[in-house]
């Protein structure tokens, strides 16, 4: 039998399958599987959910139930810039919902939705763990914090100018951040490539690789 | 009250206190290499017993007592990190992950030495890509150098490490919870017991460790159990990080020996209210807490029993600050939603009443309150923790739905005539 993904780019069946050896039951395996997915096809696909369901022997039925239970797998269309203003307590207090009205208007998007050219989606999220550099936001899941409404809204121009094929935080906090949660220490040559967590095998990348690691 | 046990190196080393080399240059391993070296997993076991850690993920549950459940005979066994720091107000494992996760590596070893644990997991949240990113280069550096993997040190220990990344559910981290999907589950807790020490993950024994808690233990087999219980007060012993936000001029994350007042933690640490407001409320110990106020609670002692005795708890000590113009209701109302958001479902109790609390407040919130109001939060409340007491009770399988509660008691308690008085304007508006 063919493998489910081998339509997948050869470097993604790759990284599937170091996914699967590093546990020892393959079940465990659904979760990164999932976000691997996410990259080949964008989100979170029928499609993806079925290659995850056959690769780890489970029911296509048994990994959506496992997908929609969890905010980060999009099974919905998501833009190339994922943009995510904590509005938790913390950061409420110190004005999220205020740079949250600042990004829906710099992006034309509004909280929980996608433009029509794929470039970002919006919403807002509960803690993010950034409460000392409230109020904060992620791009592709990337820290920016300390930002203003008006930073906020300068960070999205910005994106939507730049491009950037790679997302880094540390770049995008010194632009457009403020006062962030701890001295962060070396900057970090590293960064997303997709709206999914940069970590290892999930589309994380140094800038000018066009790629993963 | 300058003991810095866990981020002496980051303060010392801002620029690579995260690497191999720094961690290796200020002692680093040195505790692994002497307790495979000279002590048995029983020795090891004992110095964290004798130091009196308590947890440090919110339970405070001592740590070498919780090592102790582990049935004798059974094997595999496994370690798991809990790095799925969520609790609003928390960023405190961030730290830990980001800026010196050798620290962790070395915990994570000499655990897992102790317990006689071949595979530990990390299970980190989706949100913190960077601190993962960290963690595993810490990691693949401790495999190159022989402090991971087979026969570390010549020892005859072997250990794998795997990070495994969490897709933004509060939930999992409720150790069973975090077990569910870390064998690529729902992430809906289980019935205890059995505990996870006698059926964890793949239902093997299992010990379940906050960051912070396993990031600790280098120190400790370095300088003995017993040099770790005489910091502090008796039964809060040791250092601790405590995160602060909100309304304070110095937010940030801070390593205090326990045992200060929370007049000094807000105003000392903290550098007091901005803008020269007063204080009005603040929550001691993550939104799960019930809050304190000035009146009453500016001279408790920072300690885990003594915030307990005054009807809250030291949690994951995340400290969130509010000032004089904080509408208590808007943040009561902030912290409920969460709860009714990152509700498993799993209990009609908590999946309803989080629901049902936060559309009350909502409309209390806007103007659309109704007098009977106040007496219908209480009942639902009411359901989710009978008697509405502290520590709750609950009729739930986890503390989640107990946890949504804890705001409304606080300005039911407190500030009863702000939210009967946004009640009242609403229904003269309307």
């Amino acid at each position: 039998m063919s493998s489910p993904i081998a339509h997948w780019d050869p470097e993604y069946q790759r990284r599937a399958a170091t996914i699967v050896e590093r546990y020892p039951d393959v079940r465990s395996a659904v979760m990164p599987l999932l976000y691997l997915a996410s990259l080949h096809h964008g989100h979170v696909t029928e499609e993806a959910m079925e290659e995850v369901a056959a690769l780890t022997g489970l029911t296509a039925a048994q990994v959506q139930s496992v997908a929609s239970f969890y905010t980060m797998y999009k099974r919905e269309r998501v833009g190339r810039y994922l943009v995510s203003v904590c509005t938790s307590i913390s950061c409420f207090l110190r004005g999220a919902d205020e740079v949250l009205a600042a990004v829906e208007g710099a992006t034309g998007v509004v909280d929980g939705e996608t433009d029509d050219e794929g470039l970002f989606t919006v919403e807002h999220v509960e803690c993010i763990g950034a409460c000392g550099g409230a109020p904060a936001l992620q791009v592709n899941y990337e820290f920016v914090e300390g930002v203003t409404p008006a930073k906020a809204a300068e960070l999205c121009r910005w994106l939507r100018d730049a491009r950037p094929e790679v997302v880094l935080g540390d770049e995008m906090q010194l632009l457009f951040g403020g006062r962030p949660s701890f001295d962060p220490g070396a900057p970090e040559p590293e960064g997303a490539i997709a709206p999914v967590p940069a970590f290892g095998p999930y589309g994380s990348a140094r800038p000018g690789t066009g790629g993963g690691r | 009250m300058t003991e810095r046990i866990l981020t002496a190196r980051m303060e010392a080393h801002p620029a690579d206190s995260h690497t191999l080399a720094r961690y290796e240059a200020t002692g680093g391993y040195t505790a692994l290499r002497k307790a495979l070296g000279e002590m048995s997993p029983a020795d090891v076991a004992a110095e964290v017993k004798a130091s009196n850690l308590r947890g440090r993920g919110g339970a405070g549950f001592p740590t070498g007592v919780k090592w102790g459940f582990l049935p004798e005979d059974l094997r595999p066994r496994y370690l798991v990190v809990n790095a799925d720091e969520s609790e609003p107000g928390t960023f405190k494992d961030r730290i830990l992950l980001e800026r010196d996760p050798h620290q962790l590596v070395e915990g994570i070893a000499l655990a897992s030495y102790a317990l006689d644990v071949h595979h530990a997991f990390v299970y980190v949240r989706g949100e913190y890509p960077k601190p993962a990113r960290r963690l595993q280069r810490a990691v693949d550096e401790a495999y190159e150098a022989g402090y991971l993997g087979t026969n570390i040190l010549g020892s005859g220990f072997d250990l794998e490490v795997t990070i495994h990344l969490g897709a933004g559910a509060y939930i999992c981290g409720e150790e069973t919870a975090l077990l569910n999907s870390l064998e690529g589950r729902r992430g809906e807790p289980r019935i205890k017991p059995p505990f996870p020490a006698v059926a964890g993950l793949y239902a093997k024994p299992t010990i379940v460790n906050n960051v912070e808690t396993i990031s600790t233990v280098p120190w400790i087999v370095a300088h003995g159990g017993r040099a770790y219980a005489a910091i502090g007060p008796e039964r809060s012993c040791g250092t601790r990080l405590f995160s602060l936000s909100g309304h304070v001029n110095r937010p940030g994350d801070y390593e205090i020996v326990m045992g200060m007042t929370w007049r000094d933690l807000i105003f000392d640490v903290g550098g007091g209210i901005p803008d020269g407001k007063a204080l009005k409320a603040w929550i001691p110990g993550g939104a799960s807490a019930p809050w304190f106020v000035p009146d009453e609670h500016l001279d408790t002692f920072v300690t885990i029993d003594d915030c307990a005795a005054a009807g809250s708890m030291l949690g994951s000590g995340a400290v969130v600050v509010m000032d004089e113009t904080t509408d208590v209701v808007a943040a009561a109302h902030r912290i409920v939603k969460f709860f009714a958001h990152e509700s498993c479902g799993q209990c009609t109790p908590c999946r309803e009443g989080t629901t049902w609390m936060e559309r009350i407040l909502w409309r209390i919130l806007h103007g659309e309150g109704r007098p009977a109001d106040l007496d219908l939060l209480l009942d639902v409340a009411d359901n989710i923790s009978p008697g509405l007491r502290w520590p709750p009770a609950m009729t739930t399988i986890c503390p989640l739905g107990p946890s949504a509660v804890s705001p409304i008691t606080s300005i039911m308690r407190y500030f009863r005539d702000e939210v009967e008085a946004k009640i009242t304007r609403g229904a003269t508006v309307g």
